[in-house]
C-alpha cells in the first residue's frame, strides 16, 4: 500500500502528498487507537488513487468541475487566534484553528455530573472509544465524491465530539468554531454529535476564516445521531472566506420517533459544495432540513441533499432558499428516496431561488425516487425575481425601492428562519443575515 | 468488430414479386397488436451492423453520396459514444447490436392504393384498422412494415395545397431543396448514442412539408409496426411547417410480443417557422419486449407554437424527452406526457425545454402511472440562459402509484439565468385514495372498476386533448392495463 501512494500522480493528491500526510500522521497524539489511524490511511491510499469528479458525473452535474483543485494548499499550526463571540449564550463551547483545540469553554458541572460530554474527538477515541467507533463517518457515501470524503477522513486532525445521554436536555446551544488561519491553509472540520433516548440538545457550528482574501481549502464533514425519541437542533453557519473552496458533508441518523431540524447558512467561500444525507431510520423519525444561502458576485454554491425513507411513517420537510447577487451561482440538487417498505411517508422538498441580478443563475433539481405508494410525497421548485406587485405596493406607501426590496428579501429569509423552534435563536440569525446582506 | 462481419449475411437485393404468404402465426392474445404473420422479404441487411450493412441499406434505397457519407461518418459517431448508463438505466446494456436485423423489406417505393399493397402487409393493417381510420377522419396516411413505407396516401384535396407527405426516402431524392436544408439540425448526429445509430441506419419515417398559410384540417398519421423478430426499426421524421401554417400528425405503432427483445430508435425534427403551429401526437404501444429509445425536438420560431402530445403505454424501456428549442420571439412550446408502466416495464420519459429567446413561454404536465413492479420516471430539463427576459416555464409532474412495490421517479433539472425570467416546477406522488375506491365499491362497482375509473379520472384532463378516437382507445388500453392489477 505504502509504494502505491508513494508513486500517486501529483494531478491527484495536489499539495496533500504522501509526505505530508506522514507528517500529519506524525503530528497526532500517540494515544490515539489504532483502528482510527489504520481507517485514515486506508482513507489516504482511496483519495491518492481515486480520480477528482469529471463532468459527466451525475452527483457534480452543473457544478464547477475546472475550479476544483487540491494545490496550493498548506497544513500549519495556526499562528493566531480571532475571538468570535456570537452574541448567543452557550452552555459549552470548543474552539478549534486549523484543526487543533484553542480554547473551550466547559459545561456547567451539573450538567457534567449528569454525564453529558462535549470535548475534542481526540479525547473521546481514547475514553469513548466505542461511541466513536459506532458513529464516526459511518454512514454511506451516497453523495459526492468518494474522495474529498478520504481525503478528510485522512487529514481530521482533531474534532468535536457531543454526547448527551438518555433522558437528558441541554437547554442552551453548544457551539463549535473552526476556524482557518493563514493564506492558504486548509483545514478538515468534523463535528459528532450522539443523542441517547430522549435526550434534548442544540450545537450551533461556525466556520470562518482569518481573512477575506485567504485562499483556503477546507474538507468538513459531521455526524448527528438522534437516538430514539431525542430532538435535535443544529445550526451551521459557513463564513470562509471569499477565495477559500469548502467541500461539507453532513450525515444525519434519525431513529424512532425522534427530530432532528438542521438550518445550514451558506455565506462564505468563492466555491462551496454542501452535501446533506438525511436518514429516517425508524418510524416516527422527523427531519427537518432548512438551509438560507446569500450568494454574492463570483460565488458558487452546490447544495445536494438526500432524504432517505427507510422505515414507515417518517417524515421529511426540507426548505432551501437561495438568494443570489452578482454572478452567483447556486446549484440546489436534492432527492427523495422512499424505500419499498417505507409506506405512509410524508416527504416534502422545495427550492425557492430569488434571483436578485440579472447575470446570476440558479439550477434546480429536485429528484423522487419513490418505491412505495402509500406516501405523500411532493416537490417544487421555483426561480424568479422579486415579484413587482409587491415591490409596487410598498413603493406605492412611500419605501423608497431599495429599501422595499430588502424588505421584501428578508420576507423571503423569514419563511426559513421561522421554522425555528428556538424564539432567541431566530432572532440572533436573523440579525446576522441581515447584516450580512446589508454589508 | 472484423469477426461480426462473418456472421452477417447480405442477401442480394431481389424483386418484390418473391413474396410468399405463409399461414398466420398462432398465439394471439387480447392485445390488439400481439401477432405476426409470416412475411418473406426481399431486401434483408442480415443480422449485426458494420459498415456493410448501411452500404447495404444505402445501396438499395438508390441514395445521393452525402446521404451514404452521412451515415457512414454517424456509424463511427454510434460506436465511439458510451451508453448513456452514468445517468441512464442499466437495462440499455442488454441491447445486443450484433444480434440486431437492421433492415428488412418488400420494396422500397410504398403503395398509393391499399389495392395495391401486398395481401400479407394488408392483412396486418388492417386488423390494427388503419385503412378504416383513414377513410374516416385522416387527411393521409403511411403506414410503416419493418423498414419501408408499405403505403402511403394523401388526400387530393390536401396534396393540391402543396403538401408532401412522403417517406424519408422520397423525401431527400425528391426534394433535397426543402428537406436537406433542415435534414439533421434540429438533432445533430451526435446528439446522443441512438440519434447517432438512427442517422447512421435509418429507413422510413415521414417527411411533410407544409406551405406558407396552409391549415391542414384534418390529422396526417403515420403508423409504425414491427413484424420480424430481432428487428430493428428506424424511422426519420422531418415536419417542417413554413410560415404561418398548422399541421397535425399523430402516429401509432405496435409490434408483436417476441421472447428476443426488438430495438426501435427513431428520430424526429420538426421545424415550425415563423407563426406556424406543429401538433405531433404520439400513443406507443409497443409489445413489452422492446427498447424503445427516440430522440424528438423541434424548433419553434418567431411565434411559433409546437405542442407534443407524448403517450406511452407499451415498450420494455421507453426513454424519450421531446423538446421543444425556443429559437424565436413569443415561440411557445408544450409537452403534454401520459406514461403506464406494467410489470417489466420502464417509462423513462420526460420533456426539454430550450429557451433561446426573449418571451419564450413553455409548458410541460406529465402524468404517470405505475403498476405492480412498473417503473415510471420522469426526467427533464429546463433551460433559459443568460439575458433572455420574460421567458416563463411551469412544468408539472404528478405520479400515482397503484401497488405497494410499484415505483416512481422524478428528475428535473431547471436552470435559469437572470432576474426576468420565472419558473415553477412541482411535482407529486400519491396512491387512488381508499375513500374513493370505497365510495365507488358501495355504489355497485368492483374493486377493479373503481381503480380503473380512478386512473382514468387521474389523466382525464390531459386524455381530452387527444383527439377523439385516441382519447377513447386511451381509456380502454388503461382498463386493460389495470385489470388484474388490484386484489
Amino acid at each position: 500500500m505504502s509504494v502505491s501512494t508513494l508513486s500517486a500522480p501529483a494531478a491527484l493528491v495536489g499539495s496533500f502528498t504522501p509526505d505530508v500526510f506522514a507528517a500529519h500522521l506524525a503530528s497526532l497524539p500517540p494515544s490515539l487507537p489504532g483502528w482510527w489511524v489504520a481507517r485514515k490511511r486506508a482513507a489516504y491510499a482511496r483519495f491518492a488513487s481515486l480520480p477528482m469528479p469529471t463532468r459527466t458525473d451525475e452527483m457534480w452535474r452543473f457544478s464547477s468541475i475546472g475550479t476544483l483543485t487540491l494545490d496550493g494548499f498548506t497544513l500549519a499550526a495556526a499562528a493566531s487566534v480571532p475571538l468570535a463571540p456570537s452574541g448567543i449564550p452557550e452552555a459549552a463551547r470548543l474552539v478549534f484553528a486549523n484543526g487543533r483545540l484553542v480554547s473551550r469553554e466547559l459545561l456547567s458541572t451539573d450538567l457534567i455530573a449528569r454525564g453529558v460530554i462535549v470535548d475534542t474527538l481526540h479525547h473521546a477515541l481514547v475514553h469513548h472509544d466505542a461511541l466513536v467507533r459506532e458513529h464516526l463517518l459511518a454512514q454511506p457515501l451516497k453523495l459526492g465524491s468518494p474522495k474529498f470524503a478520504a481525503l478528510h477522513e485522512a487529514f481530521l486532525a482533531d474534532g468535536a465530539f457531543i454526547f448527551v445521554p438518555r433522558d437528558v436536555q441541554v437547554d442552551l446551544p453548544i457551539g463549535v468554531c473552526s476556524h482557518a488561519i493563514g493564506a492558504t491553509s486548509a483545514v478538515f472540520p468534523h463535528t459528532l454529535v450522539v443523542l441517547a433516548e430522549n435526550a434534548r440538545a442544540t450545537v450551533i457550528e461556525y466556520f470562518g476564516s482569518d481573512d477575506d482574501t485567504s485562499v483556503q481549502f477546507a474538507a468538513g464533514a459531521n455526524d448527528l445521531y438522534a437516538g430514539h425519541g431525542a430532538q435535535l437542533t443544529y445550526i451551521g453557519k459557513q463564513d470562509w472566506s471569499h477565495r477559500a473552496l469548502s467541500i461539507q458533508s453532513n450525515s444525519t441518523v434519525v431513529r424512532r420517533d425522534a427530530r432532528v431540524q438542521s438550518l445550514n447558512l451558506h455565506l462564505g467561500a468563492r466555491q462551496a459544495r454542501h452535501e446533506s444525507l438525511s436518514r429516517l431510520a425508524a418510524p416516527g423519525a422527523f427531519s427537518e432540513m432548512l438551509a438560507l444561502t446569500v450568494a454574492e458576485a463570483g460565488q458558487e454554491f452546490d447544495q445536494r441533499t438526500l432524504q432517505i425513507h427507510e422505515a414507515p411513517n417518517t417524515k421529511s420537510d426540507l426548505l432551501y432558499k437561495n438568494a443570489l447577487r452578482g454572478t452567483a451561482r447556486t446549484i440546489f440538487s436534492g432527492l427523495i428516496v422512499v424505500d419499498p417498505d417505507a409506506q405512509k411517508t410524508d416527504a416534502y422538498q422545495s427550492n425557492r431561488n430569488l434571483m436578485l441580478s440579472d447575470e446570476a443563475e440558479a439550477c434546480s433539481l429536485p429528484g423522487l425516487e419513490i418505491q412505495a405508494n402509500d406516501v405523500r410525497c411532493t416537490h417544487g421548485a421555483t426561480s424568479s425575481r422579486i415579484d413587482p406587485e409587491q415591490e409596487f405596493y410598498l413603493q406605492s406607501r412611500g419605501i423608497a425601492k431599495v429599501q422595499a426590496d430588502e424588505l421584501l428579501t428578508f420576507g423571503f429569509f423569514e419563511e426559513v428562519l421561522a421554522r425555528l423552534i428556538d424564539p432567541d435563536l431566530h432572532e440572533a440569525l436573523r440579525l446576522l443575515i441581515q447584516t450580512k446582506f446589508k454589508k | 468488430m472484423s469477426s461480426l462481419s462473418d456472421s452477417t449475411t447480405l442477401s442480394p437485393p431481389v424483386h418484390d414479386e418473391a413474396t410468399t404468404v405463409d399461414h398466420p402465426a398462432v398465439g394471439i392474445d387480447q392485445t390488439a397488436g400481439n401477432f405476426s404473420y409470416k412475411v418473406d422479404y426481399a431486401f434483408d441487411a442480415g443480422t449485426g451492423l458494420s459498415e456493410d450493412t448501411i452500404r447495404y441499406i444505402s445501396s438499395v434505397k438508390k441514395e445521393a453520396p452525402w446521404i451514404l457519407e452521412f451515415r457512414l461518418a454517424a456509424l463511427k459517431k454510434f460506436l465511439a459514444m458510451p451508453m448513456p448508463t452514468h445517468w441512464a438505466t442499466k437495462d440499455l446494456e442488454n441491447i445486443d447490436f450484433q444480434k440486431i436485423r437492421y433492415y428488412l423489406s418488400q420494396g422500397q417505393k410504398p403503395k398509393r392504393t391499399w389495392d395495391e399493397v401486398p395481401d400479407d402487409i394488408k392483412k396486418t393493417f388492417e386488423r390494427l384498422g388503419i385503412p378504416e381510420q383513414e377513410r374516416k377522419f385522416l387527411a393521409g396516411v403511411e403506414a410503416q412494415f419493418d423498414s419501408e413505407a408499405a403505403y402511403s396516401n394523401i388526400k387530393d384535396v390536401v396534396a393540391k395545397q402543396g403538401v408532401i407527405f412522403v417517406n424519408s426516402t422520397e423525401g431527400l431524392r425528391e426534394h433535397p431543396e426543402l428537406f436537406k436544408k433542415f435534414f439533421g439540425k434540429v438533432i445533430p448526429t451526435g446528439d446522443n448514442k441512438f440519434s447517432a445509430l438512427n442517422s447512421a441506419v435509418f429507413s422510413g419515417g415521414s417527411f411533410i412539408y407544409v406551405p406558407k398559410g396552409v391549415k391542414v384540417a384534418q390529422p396526417l398519421q403515420a403508423y409504425f409496426r414491427i413484424n420480424a423478430e430481432n428487428f430493428g426499426q428506424f424511422e426519420r421524421t422531418l415536419i417542417i411547417a413554413d410560415e404561418g401554417a398548422e399541421v397535425t400528425y399523430m402516429e401509432g405503432c405496435t409490434a408483436p410480443k417476441f421472447s428476443t427483445s426488438t430495438l426501435h430508435s427513431a428520430v424526429v425534427e420538426l421545424v415550425a417557422l415563423k407563426g406556424a403551429k406543429i401538433q405531433y401526437i404520439t400513443v406507443q404501444n409497443w409489445a413489452n419486449n422492446v427498447f424503445n429509445l427516440v430522440t424528438k425536438r423541434g424548433v419553434a420560431h418567431e411565434d411559433a407554437e409546437i405542442k407534443w402530445i407524448d403517450c406511452n403505454i407499451g415498450s420494455r424501456l421507453t426513454m424519450k424527452y421531446p423538446g421543444v428549442v425556443l429559437k424565436g420571439e413569443r415561440a411557445r412550446g408544450e409537452v403534454i406526457s401520459i406514461a403506464l408502466a406494467n410489470d417489466g416495464q420502464h417509462q423513462d420519459t420526460g420533456a426539454k425545454m430550450i429557451h433561446a429567446a426573449n418571451n419564450t413561454t413553455s409548458n410541460i404536465v406529465a402524468k404517470s402511472i405505475s403498476v405492480g413492479q412498473g417503473r415510471s420516471t420522469y426526467r427533464g430539463v429546463v433551460h433559459i440562459p443568460k439575458h433572455l427576459k420574460g421567458c416563463k416555464n411551469n412544468t408539472e409532474c404528478d405520479a400515482l402509484l397503484i401497488n405497494t412495490n410499484s415505483r416512481t421517479d422524478t428528475y428535473p433539472a431547471i436552470t435559469v439565468r437572470g432576474d426576468k425570467n420565472s419558473t415553477q416546477h412541482e411535482a407529486s406522488v400519491s396512491k387512488v385514495s381508499a375513500d374513493m375506491i370505497f365510495y365507488m365499491q358501495q355504489r355497485g362497482l368492483t374493486e377493479a372498476q373503481a381503480m380503473s375509473l380512478a386512473v382514468n379520472g387521474f389523466i382525464n384532463d390531459l386524455a381530452r386533448q387527444f383527439p377523439m378516437e385516441y382519447s377513447v382507445e386511451l381509456k380502454r388500453l388503461i382498463d386493460l392495463e389495470m385489470e388484474g392489477s388490484v386484489g
